[in-house]
């Protein structure tokens, strides 16, 4: 453990940013992207609160993968995530009070986010501590940077403004532009995400999927039912 | 391994004095014995749960103990603010606590005859508890819920903030459901009981940018001036004062769209949210219910010291 930055923790650490983003690519914790982004300020805690949990959860996991009883893993992963997801919420009301009152229950919700137990499923079970932390680390990023560029153009092009100052002037208030309200509702997140995965694809293309299957015509009856 | 885990973070002490007890040893000799068996025999599978949750418990009840007196702290200056900010007394970085101290005096008022209680201890009372204490509310008739609250506390509490002995603003609690959520608010009045100095709310969850648009500062600007009840056209008294037998039902209302200032009625009209219809409605009924006999009027009746002039 003497380099703290071997290979593996800079790739865990940098590839879920573009390469295997937990957005884009994985299409996990769509949910929340959709819920939290119509504020900056909202944004930023919740990714931070998401990349703290999916960390820490890791790496309790997967100090304790060797004892896991299979039949029981799902729960034990989940129990460490909902005790961990309760104390943020918790340091939150402490610390972060007005925050916490924007964000309200959707700190509570990080427990259900596909992220976190991705992470723990795919990674912390079958890796050692300081790579679970940091592979928490780095897909907390990864969900970061979307939410933050979600955020970016749902706060600017429906209030007009960023981290709540004023960024163009409203025709309200004498200003030119006129707010996009769909921006602050929750659908505006899905076509933002959609552009941006289709953009991301269109740089890269190998994260394009592979077709899985054939569409049949429906006289074939068979693939009907989907 | 849980072991260490446990005693890494709160018990260190209290671990070391175990040590030398013969059921420590007893427990540490089992958990060496679960920990060496098959992952998936029905022994360890149990022994793991239980242990784990009990690490959990401890970690969150601990977080939730130790930060309980911040919380409730938290909880209580957001609602100083909220009152300070309320009857325009605000100042960015003043001691919150000591500026409520000094300006607002808490009251509590009996709902249905508007005269203030004594015998309640101002500063213990919590109207939102009491709400939901079957002893210390009365359930509200559905015709006349249109707040959509059910229950309401008999007892309310009000701020007054004087000036010389003199009332300078009532402040007066207010809640009711909009879209999603029960908003929870106050409303400032004249001491004339009838127009508004300012509204806010400290507690909802509507829709950000469209019904959470009630904690905007410039729509709640709109506010100021406006008229609570209908007044009669023809005042009653010589020189255009109004008398208690000019004001009529609570008439404050949100309406679609920007007021127009120069029609008749304005006064008691204010913009309504814009794409948060339903946001709007709640807000208008929930003014509407306290303002009215079932809320605050009674009390009102018995506070207005001055009578406001015509405009």
């Amino acid at each position: 453990m003497s380099a703290v930055l071997n290979d593996e923790t800079k790739k865990v650490l940098t590839t879920p940013l573009v390469n295997d983003n937990p957005i884009t690519l994985q299409v996990l914790g769509i949910c929340s992207a959709l819920a939290v982004t119509s504020q900056m300020s909202t944004s930023l805690i919740m990714a931070l609160a998401l990349t703290l949990v999916t960390a820490f959860s890791s790496a309790a996991i997967s100090a304790i993968r060797n004892h896991i009883p299979s039949s029981i893993r799902i729960i034990v992963q989940m129990t460490i995530i909902a005790s961990l997801v309760i104390v943020v919420d918790q340091l939150l009301k402490a610390f972060a009070y007005d925050v916490s009152k924007q964000l309200s229950v959707f700190v509570g919700l990080i427990i259900t986010n596909c992220i976190v137990m991705g992470r723990a499923e795919g990674y912390a079970m079958k890796n050692p501590p300081l790579e679970s932390f940091m592979d928490g680390i780095g897909n907390g990023l990864g969900y970061s940077l979307i939410l933050i560029i979600v955020a970016f153009f749902r706060e600017t092009l429906g209030a007009g403004k960023l981290l709540g100052f004023e960024v163009v002037k409203l025709a309200k208030d004498g200003g030119w532009y006129d707010p996009n309200g769909l921006m602050l509702l929750p659908p505006s997140a899905f076509f933002i995400i959609g552009l941006i995965i289709w953009g991301v694809r269109q740089w890269k293309p190998n994260q394009v999927e592979k077709v899985e299957f054939k569409i049949m015509p429906i006289a074939h009856g068979e693939g009907g039912h989907h | 391994m849980l072991d260490k885990k446990v005693s890494g973070k709160h018990l260190e002490g209290f671990f070391a004095k175990l040590d030398k007890s013969e059921h420590y040893q007893k427990f540490k000799a089992y958990a060496k014995k679960v920990l060496a068996l098959g992952n998936d025999s029905l022994e360890k599978t149990i022994a793991i749960a239980v242990s784990l949750c009990l690490v959990c418990a401890v970690l969150v009840s601990f977080a939730a103990v130790a930060l309980k007196p911040l919380q409730v702290n938290n909880k209580e200056e957001d609602m100083k603010k909220n009152i300070l900010d309320v009857a325009g007394l605000l100042e960015e970085g003043a001691d919150i606590n000591a500026a409520f101290a000094e300006k607002i005096e808490p009251k509590i008022v009996d709902l249905a005859t508007g005269d203030y209680v004594e015998n309640i201890d101002v500063n213990e009372y919590d109207q939102r508890k009491a709400a939901k204490d079957p002893a210390q509310s009365v359930a509200i008739p559905k015709e006349k819920d249109i707040a959509h609250i059910r229950v309401k506390a008999k007892y309310a509490k009000v701020f007054l903030v004087k000036e010389g002995g003199a009332i300078k603003s009532i402040i007066l609690p207010m809640h009711g459901y909009g879209l999603w959520s029960t908003l929870y608010g106050f409303l400032s009045l004249d001491p004339d009981g009838q127009t508004v100095q300012s509204i806010n709310f400290y507690d909802q969850a509507e829709t950000p940018g469209l019904g959470g648009e009630v904690v905007n500062p410039n729509w709640r600007a709109l506010w100021k001036g406006k008229k609570v009840y209908a007044e009669t056209d023809q005042p009653s008294a010589e020189k255009g004062l109004i008398t208690e037998a000019d004001i009529g039902e609570p008439a404050l209302s949100l309406i679609k769209g920007a007021v127009d200032n120069t029609k008749p009625g304005s006064q008691y009209q204010v913009d309504g949210l814009a794409g948060a219809t339903l946001t709007s409605t709640g807000v208008s009924n929930l003014v509407r219910y306290w303002m009215s006999n079932e809320g605050f009027a009674p009390y009102l009746k018995k506070v207005r010291t001055v009578k406001g002039v015509k405009s």
